[in-house]
């Protein structure tokens, strides 16, 4: 009998217990679907299946790696906080948390602003000293405005359910509006606001109080906050699992105002579009949307310890005074995660990293522009906002065999779950020109061979 | 209560180097940016820079001489201007960009920028020599991480970032100049052995140029100077008098190129002393000179408290008296040896002064002077005689040799043909990779495109060919056909643009929000996206089920897989 805590006859063996012991249904989908991969090395955007097969991660797991798989000043960071802290006592306040809630609260600081316009490194070109206010890395504020307390949870749905509690409380009402297709998770009322495909299974749908309006439809929006019943609308910046859909011009805003103007509170999950991935801290602050509620996950670990953060007003967040132990989370911003996000933030909100992000973005969007070119009637469609990338294809399904594809060219990729179409993309910030450069090539190459497949050619 | 709580364990590594290297992330992409520029593209940039730095030259002199304690700001108003506009103008007619055409040899030249240069500045020539690299950079385009001395690391932060900001308002790539603004060692050593660092351009004493040499990317670095001058009997002696105090008092002698040792021939000494002294220059009798000797040099080694100091400020403390205003000190001593430390470097207006019997006599001084320190670098002669001349330049171990010039100026090619430096090569002699004053050219690699030697087979024409292309605007990847732009960016973008959504770039909206747009709902703007948008229409489920079990058999055939089913 083996003392090693990890260890298997065979990547067979492995498969086979997995389907025995953990999740045969989602086992059994990756080997039919090509991408029989079994994570084991990971660092930097590279992650190597037990075989041996290396992969450009561009799926980051919706952002979780943005700054790569190991980042190495995230790993010394949570390794020397383990010399000293854990878990924490979540009843207590504690340093680390404070700390993060503090440097979370000077991102999104002042009364809104206009959709920043500003050079990429923020602050003219040559790292100059940060403005006041700016957050740990010193970046000049773009965040949103009013938001002043934050609370913890160590999942996103969870953070999610948070932000959802306390818009009810804030209000006095029930009612949740939250977009066709959705994403936010799997709690208890998160799961409710997302898509059926995630709920009806669990009979977990509360149609009575929760309200789907399709995306970019401001008159069915309007109509599902004529009532004065709804706590708070939650929309995703930019909806991933469905594909990362873009908000049309001026929808955002005019979400805010029908929320204003009809007394519910505007709820942004930033969970994938935020960290920078974007171009700034906050998808939304592009938009020039103020939120009442803004929560962060997956990025803000640094990859490395769960965290998740729900940054609220002073009105949305009104139970922190009046009972604060309404709400409670052993693990919610434990304090080892408050380091990796403290240190997370830090990376994210360098100038340089910022100026790196956009020339990514650049990068991409000439690079795919180049290759949809070269297939137009098959790679019918680019959603860009900065590094948050969907990549439409002419069949319901298509991005499945690019999926495949990728796979066998060193990519790994996702389509989207709710819409099959399209490929999620979604390159990592801290990228060189060189691995962009590479991954551009096989991600053309990719997409070539999927074509062919689904028009039947053989391939050479 | 009260006590500060702090975590320092959490800093895993000397502050400023994590975002030291976040620089150099920025700098690979402004560098791969930047490499594809026209010359037209250049020339704006290098223009905008060139002024915006040349309009503080004041300014900044004499920010630095503050900051730095040493100086003089006059002369370093003058050595700025030189280093942004004069230099600017002095390469005007140069071309680091177009690619060259050999018909003779069949060769076609394409110059390549060096990269990401990493440069280190000194405290002596602080903006100025911002000012020099960051140039040199920019004409060749090469991109700039600039560490600072510490003791000038505030002016120096600030002029990188005017040029900075100029440079880019003209068209150049974010991150195009970069700069540290608390330098240490342990960052300056990261930096150094960075693999995204290209080279490293070492501008400082000798243990920062060794470690730069040791670092393991490739490096130029300066050598220390110890200049000789010898004056013989051939010479103007009232216009080398005039030049030798001059030079030896510019900038309180913080330039390398500053005369150390005045050789002057015995049968023209005396004339040559009175000459000197007329200049300004005040002769130090035997105690007075042991007093400054044992003030500059306590224990044998030069004090850099006494750096760029004025000369009366060291007499006062040396305990000598000497008239207002006197520019530098006379030192005489007796023999070039190296425990005579008034034959050393001395980075302050005190010149020392041997006599020699004959031009001979006078070389063989040099080398002794040499063979203490600052091989490599640079010597002063000011004589009427070729053939003295030639023997001076053979014999002694340095790469320039100003002739009847003052060597400050002279050697630095301000006041010379040579090129206009603030980094001057010390060669194989001195330990360094380049031998020559560093100009553009040293930041340029040239692929070379070789054809066939064989006649019969026929050079291409290159005529007009050009790879590079000035810097695209945001959205159309156009490109401003052939223009010059003068202190305003091409098409008024930025590199890299502003990541604008696709759905938002002003492109004419090819698709409408199909049936979601009800009346009424006040503006709503254009949808403008650059795909369709997903229908939701009511029956869609059972088509989409269809088509999922005919996308399930055909993946199933291609992966080989027997029915498919999930």
């Amino acid at each position: 009998m083996t003392e090693e805590l990890i260890s298997f006859a065979s990547k067979q063996d492995m498969l086979g217990k997995s389907k025995q012991f953990w999740n045969p249904d989602k086992t059994q989908f990756w080997q039919d679907a090509g991408v029989p991969l079994v994570i084991d090395r990971r660092e930097g955007y590279y992650i190597y299946d037990v075989d041996g097969k290396r992969l450009i991660d561009t799926h980051l797991n919706g952002g979780t790696y943005n700054l790569g798989h190991r980042n190495a000043e995230v790993v010394a960071a949570v390794t020397a906080a383990m010399q000293r802290f854990d878990i924490g006592n979540h009843h207590f306040p504690s340093l680390a948390r404070t700390a993060l809630a503090e440097a979370l609260i000077k991102t999104a600081p002042g009364p809104a602003e206009s959709p920043p316009k500003g050079g990429p490194g923020g602050s003219g070109g040559a790292g100059s000293p940060p403005r006041s206010r700016g957050g740990p890395g010193g970046i000049a504020p773009s965040g949103p405005a009013l938001l002043a307390k934050v609370m913890y949870g160590s999942g996103g749905g969870e953070a999610i359910d948070i932000a959802l509690k306390s818009a009810r409380h804030a209000t006095g009402k029930r009612k949740i509006v939250s977009i066709a297709k959705a994403y936010h998770g799997h709690t208890g009322l998160a799961v409710a606001t997302g898509d059926e495909r995630f709920a009806t299974l669990f009979l977990a749908d509360r149609p009575d109080e929760f309200t789907h309006v399709p995306f970019n439809d401001l008159a069915a929006m309007e109509d599902a906050l004529r009532g004065r019943d709804v706590a708070a609308v939650i929309m995703e910046t930019i909806p991933a699992t469905y594909g990362f859909p873009l908000p049309a011009p001026g929808y955002l805003a005019e979400v805010k105002r029908l929320c204003e103007r009809y007394g519910a509170l505007y709820i942004a999950d930033e969970v994938q579009t935020g960290l920078m991935r974007t171009g700034e801290l906050w998808a939304i602050s592009k938009h020039g949307v103020a939120p009442d509620i803004l929560v962060s996950g997956k990025g803000i670990s640094g990859g490395l310890y769960p965290i998740s953060v729900v940054l609220a007003s002073e009105q949305a967040s009104g139970w922190l005074s009046e009972d604060g132990f309404a709400h409670m989370s052993t693990f919610g911003g434990a304090e080892l995660g408050c380091v990796a996000a403290l240190k997370t933030l830090e990376i994210s909100t360098r100038p340089e990293v910022r100026s790196a992000v956009h020339y990514i973005a650049a990068t991409f969007t000439e690079g795919l522009a180049r290759i949809q070119r070269r297939f137009p009637d098959w790679f019918t469609g680019i959603r860009q906002d900065g590094l948050v990338m969907g990549l439409e294809f002419g069949h319901p399904e298509g991005a499945k065999p690019v999926m495949k594809r990728l796979y066998e060219n060193g990519v790994w990729a996702i389509f989207s779950t709710l819409d099959p179409r399209v490929l999620q993309y979604k390159p990592g910030l801290l990228l060189t020109p060189d691995l962009c450069e590479e991954l551009l090539e096989r991600t053309e190459v990719a997409i070539g061979l999927a074509r062919d497949d689904l028009a039947g050619r053989k391939n050479r | 209560m009260t006590a500060a709580i702090t975590v320092p364990e959490l800093l895993t590594e000397p502050a400023g180097i994590p975002r030291a290297r976040s620089m150099l992330a920025r700098a690979e992409w402004a560098a791969r940016q930047f490499s594809r520029y026209d010359k037209p593209a250049v020339d704006a940039i290098v223009r905008a820079a060139a002024e915006a730095g040349a309009a503080k030259a004041r300014e900044y002199a004499d920010w630095a001489v503050r900051e730095t304690g040493f100086g003089v700001a006059e002369h370093k108003v003058l050595k700025n201007i030189a280093c942004s506009t004069g230099l600017a103008g002095h390469y005007a007619g140069h071309d680091y960009v177009t690619p060259r055409i050999d018909r003779d040899a069949k060769i076609v030249e394409v110059p390549r920028p060096a990269g990401v240069v990493l440069a280190l500045t000194p405290s002596t020539n602080p903006v100025a020599t911002v000012f020099f690299k960051c140039l040199l950079a920019l004409m060749t385009r090469s991109v700039v991480v600039l560490s600072p001395h510490p003791l000038a690391r505030e002016c120096c932060a600030d002029a990188a970032r005017t040029l900075a900001a100029a440079a880019v308002a003209a068209g150049a790539p974010d991150g195009v100049i970069q700069v540290v603004d608390e330098p240490s060692v342990p960052l300056i050593e990261a930096l150094m052995s960075d693999e995204r660092t290209s080279v490293i351009v070492a501008t400082g004493g000798v243990p920062v140029v060794r470690a730069a040499y040791s670092s393991g990317n490739p490096a130029i670095g300066v050598g220390p100077g110890n200049v000789p001058v010898l004056v013989d009997a051939t010479a103007d002696l009232a216009a080398a008098a005039r030049r030798i105090v001059d030079s030896k008092s510019f900038d309180n002698s913080v330039l390398c190129t500053n005369e150390s040792v005045l050789i002057a021939q015995e049968s023209i000494s005396a004339e040559l002393i009175r000459q000197l002294k007329r200049a300004g220059a005040y002769l130090l009798g035997p105690a007075e000179r042991d007093r400054v000797a044992g003030l500059l040099f306590p224990a044998g080694r030069f004090d850099i408290r006494f750096v760029g100091q004025d000369a009366t400020k060291i007499a006062a403390e040396a305990g000598v008296r000497v008239p207002r205003g006197t520019p530098i000190l006379l030192a005489p001593f007796a023999q070039v040896v190296p425990e005579e430390p008034l034959a050393h470097e001395k980075l302050c207006p005190v010149l020392g002064l041997v006599t020699v019997p004959d031009a001979r006599r006078g070389i063989d001084a040099a080398r002794a002077v040499l063979r203490i320190t600052g091989r490599g670098h640079s010597a002063a002669i000011h004589s009427q005689d070729p053939a003295t001349i030639m023997e001076y330049g053979a014999a002694v171990d340095v790469l320039r040799v100003s002739v009847n010039v003052g060597n400050s100026l002279g050697s630095a090619g301000l006041e010379t043909g040579l090129a206009p430096t603030m980094t001057i090569g010390t060669g194989f002699f001195g330990r360094s990779s380049v031998g020559e004053n560093l100009h553009p050219g040293h930041l340029v690699q040239w692929t070379r495109l070789a054809y066939n030697s064989d006649p019969a087979e026929p050079f291409g024409d290159f005529t007009g060919l050009s790879p590079w292309a000035a810097p695209a605007g945001p959205a159309s990847g156009s490109t401003v056909s052939g223009s010059t732009v003068s202190g305003s960016t091409v098409s008024g973008s930025t590199v890299p643009p502003y990541p604008v959504a696709s759905n938002q770039r002003g492109a004419a909206p090819d698709v409408t929000a199909n049936g979601h747009r009800g009346p009424g709902t006040g503006t709503q703007g254009r949808s403008g996206y650059s795909s369709r948008q997903p229908q939701a229409a009511p029956d869609v489920s059972a088509l989409r089920d269809e088509i999922r079990r005919m996308v399930i058999e055909e993946l199933a055939q291609l992966t080989g897989r027997p029915g498919g089913s999930r």
